[in-house]
């Protein structure tokens, strides 16, 4: 979890390193300082009488590092609620010595615990106020600080910290009138110099695209300048690939229009012929659609090799029931009737691939018309509520 | 015979269809940039233009929504496959969309069908207008009449799709040429009228 998270230092208590409930260990830890600084800290508190009740307040609410055994687990639950109940005692037994209205054990209690609750959710990266726990959490330990403090406030000479806090008021409204506007001008400045920085990101992407792609085919090209088939097929596959950036030709990998396309590149590359892919709609990849995928592939091989043209063009339609593929070329064409049978390309590779899958192909062609290949495939769907 | 005006910011590729239709029309001018080209096909008043999609200062749009409104007809013309390039051109007002990988002798086919009244779809443009009315919309629609394709401008859009010429769809279907073209112009009618909502989130997505 902490992986692609910044590391965060976490307060932890470490029943593993201390000896008693490692709240100690855990805030020496915490904060760099020695344990044994820590634990005079907590012994100059309880004699201030309040170091018992901020241990405990600290043990009920520090969470134990994850990976570590929980001590709530070696404990016995009766154990558990006997030293909660000591706690207490011990609380309410200074309470009433100390008396309710006097000194500054309450309200120190009070932002104490609150203060423990809001570091506690402060310091967890993962709950940034999503869940209504870490929400109430936030609210409690608020209104525990804030309580505190309140009691302070009534218990003190209240017309002395007004001014003082009305004196405070008037310097930070004037210092913040006196460099509002410097202020504005280095946020909006950064958030310029943020967007710019981007764009110039953006620029040497893009350039360094150019210059792998485009700048490389431009050079392969010259070199076989003397090769019209070459510097054809270099040229549509630099165009495909340019297209792809800019236009963002949007499919999914394992779907239909995907595998489409990944097939006519690659006969595109290979036979040196443009291939006018049109696709409407999409459908998920079965072995169904492998094999139209295939017959069509084969289709289009057949056009590049035999039809003497230099452009084909596809169509396929994925609908509900099924799927259509249409391979058209303009080419020389032929006679169907006369194709002799050991011209596997058609019957084997086109027709009966397509209907062991439970599809149709068909191919239409005449001298000097062209020919059309037209393969329907139903889907799943169609296919199992017609069994 | 039909006077074309050539909208494109690369001299070269201007030059080129030049040549190109040269022997089948009248090219009566030419221009470079969007202002030069509202300025230009003005005073000649061509029959048809042959328009970029993506040139500096507003691109063909540009041009398109100046002279919407006039007789002369526009032809859109450009490498894009995009399709929001595509269905912009055609909401503004553009009576076809080809590709610049298209055959001279299928351009100058294109440039007489729209200077007829045609519509023009490439099977790239067919492919997007079933794309786009493809399923029932989620939304009721507006009109009917407008949002859905019928069953037969269905069938004429796949043959468009699969490179069939109005010949040979009429041929298939067995209808004449006309229905054909009847079909076509009413395509791109509802294409440019239909309220639904793939095409006027990629009209949205270009400010039109």
């Amino acid at each position: 979890m902490t992986a692609t998270l910044p590391a965060t230092r976490r307060l932890y208590r470490r029943p593993d390193l201390g000896r008693l409930g490692g709240v100690v260990s855990g805030i020496a830890e915490h904060t760099g300082l020695r344990r044994r600084t820590i634990a005079l800290m907590f012994l100059v508190l309880t004699a201030a009488g309040i170091g018992v009740a901020l241990y405990a307040a600290y043990w009920i609410v520090l969470p134990v590092p994850p990976g570590l055994p929980s001590t709530r687990r070696d404990l016995p639950t009766w154990l558990e609620y006997l030293l909660v109940a000591v706690v207490l005692a011990v609380v309410t037994g200074i309470v009433i010595w100390q008396g309710l209205g006097g000194g500054y054990f309450i309200p120190t209690l009070l932002a104490v615990v609150g203060g423990a609750f809001i570091w506690r959710q402060a310091s967890d990266p993962s709950s940034r106020l999503t869940s209504d726990v870490a929400r109430a959490r936030l609210a409690i330990g608020a209104v525990l600080v804030i309580s505190g403090g309140a009691i302070v406030l009534g218990g003190a000479d209240f017309s002395a910290v007004r001014d003082g806090l009305l004196a405070m008021l008037v310097t930070v409204i004037g210092i913040a009138l006196l460099t509002g506007p410097w202020w504005i001008g280095l946020v909006s400045q950064l958030g310029r110099e943020r967007a710019e920085r981007i764009r110039s990101q953006e620029r040497a992407d893009i350039a360094a695209h150019l210059h792998d792609s485009v700048l490389q085919t431009l050079a392969l090209i010259q070199r076989n300048a003397d090769s019209p088939r070459e510097v054809a097929r270099l040229a549509r596959g630099q165009e495909r690939e340019l297209r792809d950036l800019l236009y963002g030709t949007r499919t999914t990998s394992g779907q239909l229009a995907d595998e489409l396309r990944s097939v006519v590149a690659e006969i595109e590359d290979a036979y040196a012929i443009a291939v006018d892919v049109v696709m409407v709609g999409d459908a998920v990849l079965d072995e169904r659609l492998s094999a139209a995928v295939a017959a069509a592939r084969e289709a289009v091989v057949n056009a590049a090799k035999h039809a003497a043209v230099t452009s084909v063009s596809l169509y396929a339609e994925a609908e509900a029931e099924a799927v259509s593929i249409f391979v058209r070329d303009r080419g020389v064409g032929f006679d169907p009737a006369s194709v002799a049978d050991d011209r596997q390309g058609l019957r084997g590779s086109i027709v009966g691939r397509v209907e062991r899958y439970g599809g149709t192909a068909r191919i239409r062609s005449a001298p000097a018309e062209g020919t059309e290949v037209m393969i329907r495939m139903p889907t799943e769907r169609r296919t199992r509520s017609e069994q | 015979m039909t006077t074309v005006y050539l909208v494109d910011d690369h001299a070269m590729f201007r030059s080129g269809v030049r040549a190109e239709l040269g022997t089948r029309l009248t090219v009566v001018g030419e221009a470079g940039t969007p202002a030069e080209a509202i300025a230009g096909i003005r005073s000649a008043e061509p029959d048809v233009v042959l328009l970029d999609v993506h040139m500096p200062d507003g691109g063909g749009l540009a041009v398109l929504r100046e002279l919407v409104g006039t007789p002369t007809r526009f032809l859109a013309l450009s490498v894009s496959d995009a399709a929001e390039d595509v269905i912009a051109l055609i909401r503004a007002g553009a009576r076809g969309y080809v590709t610049k990988t298209i055959s001279a002798g299928d351009l100058a086919d294109a440039v007489e069908r729209v200077a007829a009244g045609d519509a023009v779809f490439s099977p790239r443009l067919a492919g997007f207008v079933l794309d786009a009315f493809r399923d029932a919309p989620a939304e009721p629609m507006a009109d009917p009449d407008l949002d859905q394709l019928t069953p037969r401008e269905r069938e004429v859009l796949r043959l468009l799709a699969r490179g069939y010429a109005y010949k040979e769809i009429a041929r298939e279907l067995f209808i004449s040429i006309k229905t054909v073209e009847t079909h076509a112009s009413n395509v791109l009618r509802k294409l440019q009228m239909s309220s639904r909502h793939q095409l006027t989130r990629w009209a949205a997505d270009r400010g039109i």
